[in-house]
């Protein structure tokens, strides 16, 4: 691929922002020596050649908008075209953050009735907007956590327990927020041993990270035999949200024994993942962690909304200001569309999807834990023929038109292909997922070097990630002779 | 219906091939007494029209967004040019999600790769990560970083940081069990090394800061020593002004949203992180690196992914998964649309307007600048008039400036910080003038 950097260039500055360039001397105002002496070496491109560039960067992508996405963990559902449009209206995009509150009221109501909607699903009394991503809403929740152990002097607190089966964000976040990380192996049918739990429990557990259901997309059945004895223990609950879409308009966190509880707003309600972000990461909390929530917090008030900053317990912001407010505009949006109806409808499809698929695949690929699955399932590339990998079976899909599974997650199943489809599918786009499968099952055995070779129609063959990792190049030259 | 294209031929077929009855059955293994605790929302399904309408509602009871901000702080009304929003509404861009299958998501990561290539030029370090959470987010993240490098259990902060960085980093010092130390700013608004603490971490200053003084850096890393420089920075400023890397940074971090994005009430913003190359295992977040494919051809995919928390999970370098990548790509789109030579008559329009009209405010006797440094496209000026009076009056002529409440916390008093970018016209700084005199509007 080409880079902007490679394209042609043209003659002297744009006029895009400033029209008539002005004979400025900044000289006058800052100390020459602070100046550049000259412009940064960004190429100087006409219009035409700036959309054509992306536009083909765009096409060498591959999005929900293109095909089967079935990403596990990663909830790639169709993305509503009228929350784009609604989060684009100038009286939120053009809405200063340092305005005076009275003068945001419209989209203060808007972020406080999406917290009210939020506490409502996940069955929790309070709501922080402030979180921008799953990892950040892990990370808000778990310094809530140390707060509340701070505030009863339990300091000896210092270790967060999950399960073998946790997203590589949940250790993560537990070391950012200071605590150490043990973890508990599952049983074997996928759930966290409860025997191995308790025999952990003691005074120095702050609380254990739980996906609900899990990265197998096994629902725990004695869930709440487990947030029980975490509590029995002193300690407390953090339940990742990532896969909330399983049971929607069914159940609640809450009524599970969770104390917080992270949304992705870019899975379950649908805002759009933008090549990686921007997300939204709200957390809900228990009420006797309320009083720890990042500030400020939207409140209602008398006439109207307002931002309270004096919460004295609170552990501070976590991000610049109210969170991706353009996001929660569209989960919002999307939220008021389905209601209640739609939200339970969602779940419930998105969790015949899976089983369809697992149902129709079991018997061509290996099925680690088998039984119901909720949102996602997951395979092993295990036992194909030819020692064909998931690695191998990931690219085939990609020329087939499909986006490949989640592969080689979670780690306790080897050589994992993790499975989402969503409930925004057709059943004859699931069909073709399951004849792709079967055809690369075959092709294993038949021409095993079509599938390590592969894609073969992708705009690059597969590429080189080991010589990226060695001698990594990381910027484009810009003393390197550009394109003409 | 809505959004879900099964039809109910359809679910009777899927559930024969599951070998289950009803869709009821695909959610025993949920303990019945979790299903009976669960009560809906009450809220009703809605058309799009009706959703539509009512949200329309809400944004028009933002009275703000029709008037003229002269606000800033950290978050600035410059204007974005029609390609940026064209490009980033590409689906094939929108809807994409991490490029962890990089033949297909070519599109994503040469953005990626270019613009860590133009971070890295602003900015003047080697190299760039795919962007961080906002401004706020990255800055933490740096000192998080110093602190894994060091480990000196101290970082030196200027006083002068805008209050919302100072209050995040805060929180993720708390966190990590590092201890912030406070560092004065002198009366030219400057930042005063010379009780600067020995055996920190880093040193984390901001330029312009919160006072919109642009600081002198030069100087800084030898009086630290080998404690990280760690530099906050405006990106369009440094369309202007000489990059933190000229003067010994070590990393430099900053808010992105001037380059292209929306001031969207805050978010979502986009959080630039830069640095030497020898802390390029060190860096927290996504990085797009340069290949070939099986054919030799050039292509791109995530590197260094052992620095990350999905390989290396609780010895991660940071948490981050999801970032600000459609926000990085505006700011791609964004410099690239205007290019160097353009970006710097932006800066120069900035700060020739701020100063014109500083200039004219203090002309009225009204005003008088309250630091002697440097400013850029943002200044404080001290006013013998009630601050609080004199914003509220420049609102009811749908003029916008920040509370003072910030500046006082400084120990500024009777202060405004007004922010002046390239989109002020000539009308609105009559407007400000003549509220400032008193005169009617």
């Amino acid at each position: 691929m080409k880079t902007i950097f490679e394209r042609s260039r043209a003659d002297g500055p744009t006029d895009i922002v400033t029209g008539a360039i002005d004979a400025v001397r900044p000289a006058a105002w800052i100390e020459e020596d602070l100046l550049r002496g000259e412009a940064p070496r960004i190429p100087t491109v006409s219009e035409p050649v700036v959309v054509r560039h992306y536009t083909e960067l765009s096409k060498a992508n591959f999005g929900v908008d293109d095909g089967l996405y079935p990403l596990g963990s990663c909830t790639m559902k169709y993305n509503p075209k009228i929350n784009e449009v609604l989060a684009e209206l100038p009286g939120f995009a053009e809405l200063h953050p340092l305005v005076d509150p009275s003068l945001a009221q419209g989209a203060l109501r808007l972020l406080a009735e999406l917290s009210e909607h939020l506490a409502g699903i996940a069955g929790l009394p309070a709501v922080s907007l402030q979180p921008v991503a799953g990892a950040h809403g892990e990370l808000t929740g778990l310094l809530l956590f140390r707060r509340h152990f701070e505030a009863r002097g339990e300091t000896s607190r210092t270790r967060i327990l999950l399960p073998d089966s946790a997203h590589g964000t949940n250790p993560a976040s537990a070391s950012v927020a200071g605590f150490t990380v043990d973890e508990i192996p599952s049983d074997d049918r996928g759930m966290v041993d409860v025997e191995a739990l308790r025999s952990t429990l003691d005074e120095t557990v702050a609380g254990i990270m739980l996906t609900v259901p899990n990265t197998l997309g096994i629902f725990e059945e004695r869930i709440l035999e487990i947030t029980e004895a975490v509590h029995a223990a002193g300690g407390l609950c953090y339940f990742d949200g990532a896969n909330l879409n399983a049971f929607l308009g069914r159940a609640r966190p809450g009524d599970m024994g969770a104390d917080v509880f992270h949304f992705n707003l870019h899975k379950t309600l649908s805002t759009p993942h933008g090549g990686g972000g921007p997300g939204a990461g709200p957390i809900a909390v228990a009420g006797g962690l309320e009083a720890y929530l990042p500030v400020p917090r939207i409140v209602r008030v008398e006439n109207g909304f307002d931002l309270e900053w004096d919460r004295p317990r609170s552990i501070g912001s976590v991000q610049s200001f109210y969170g991706n407010v353009l996001v929660a505009v569209k989960a919002f949006a999307y939220l008021l569309r389905l209601g209640d109806d739609g939200l339970r409808e969602a779940g419930e499809i998105a969790v015949l999807n899976a089983n369809y698929l697992q149902a129709r695949l079991k018997e061509t690929f290996q099925l680690p834990y088998g039984g119901l699955c909720k949102h996602e399932f997951v395979l092993s590339a295990k036992g194909l023929p030819s020692e064909i990998t998931a690695l191998d079976v990931a690219k085939r899909l990609i020329d087939l038109g499909i986006h490949p599974p989640t592969v080689y997650f979670p780690l306790i199943v080897r050589e994992a292909l993790m499975i989402e489809p969503t409930e925004t599918e057709t059943k004859e786009s699931l069909d073709r997922f399951v004849d792709a499968m079967r055809q690369i099952a075959d092709e294993a055995e038949s021409d095993p070097d079509l599938l390590r070779s592969a894609p073969h129609v992708a705009p690059v063959r597969r590429l080189d990630q080991t010589r990226a990792a060695r001698d990594p190049v990381l910027t484009y030259d810009l003393k390197a002779p550009r394109g003409t | 219906m809505r959004y879900v294209p099964i039809t109910a031929d359809d679910r009777r077929e899927m559930l024969a091939a599951i070998g289950r009855d009803s869709v009821e059955d695909l959610f025993s293994d949920i303990p019945l007494a979790v299903r009976e605790r669960f009560h809906p929302l009450g809220l009703p399904s809605r058309s799009e029209s009706e959703v539509a309408s009512y949200v329309k509602r809400l944004a028009a009871e933002n009275e703000a967004s029709p008037l003229v901000p002269f606000l800033g702080g950290g978050i600035y009304d410059h204007y974005i040019p029609s390609v940026v929003s064209h490009v980033i509404s590409r689906s094939e861009f929108s809807t994409a999600y991490t490029p962890y299958q990089p033949e297909i998501s070519q599109g994503t990561l040469t953005a990626m790769f270019e613009f860590q290539t133009l971070i890295s030029e602003l900015t003047g370090m080697d190299i760039a990560n795919a962007s961080l959470y906002d401004g706020a987010t990255a800055l933490a993240e740096a000192a998080l970083m110093a602190e894994r490098v060091r480990g000196r259990g101290r970082v030196a902060v200027a006083r002068s940081l805008f209050e919302h960085l100072r209050r995040v980093l805060g929180t993720y010092a708390w966190g990590a069990g590092i201890e912030l130390i406070d560092v004065p700013f002198s009366s030219s608004g400057r930042l005063d090394p010379s009780g600067l603490p020995d055996d920190i971490s880093a040193l984390i200053v901001q330029t312009p800061n919160a006072l919109g003084i642009v600081e002198r850096l030069d100087g800084l890393k030898e009086r630290i020593g080998d404690a990280l420089l760690v530099v906050s920075a405006y990106p369009l400023a440094l369309g202007l002004l000489e990059p933190p890397g000229a003067f010994g940074a070590d990393v430099v971090v900053g808010e992105g949203q001037s380059l292209g994005l929306p001031m969207a009430y805050g978010g979502p913003l986009l959080g630039l992180f830069a640095s030497r190359r020898e802390y390029v295992r060190q860096l927290p977040g996504r990085i797009a690196g340069r290949t070939v494919d099986a054919d030799g051809a050039v292509g791109y995919v995530m590197a260094a992914q052992t620095r990350e928390q999905h390989i290396r999970r609780g010895r991660a370098t940071s948490n981050i998964c999801t970032n600000s990548a459609l926000c990085a790509l505006a700011a791609t789109v964004y410099l690239a649309s205007v290019g160097g030579e353009g970006l710097r008559a932006i800066a120069d329009r900035n700060v020739a307007r701020a100063h014109e009209l500083a200039d004219r405010l203090v002309e009225t006797g009204r005003f008088e600048p309250a630091f002697g440094g440097p400013f850029f496209n943002e200044f404080v000026l001290r006013t013998s008039d009630d601050p609080n009076d004199l914003r509220l009056r420049l609102a009811g002529a749908g003029l916008l400036v920040a509370a003072p409440d910030d500046l006082t916390r400084l120990g500024v008093d009777r202060a405004l910080r007004i922010a002046v970018t390239e989109k002020r016209t000539d009308e609105e700084f009559d407007r400000f003038v003549e509220v400032v005199k008193g005169g009617s509007v």
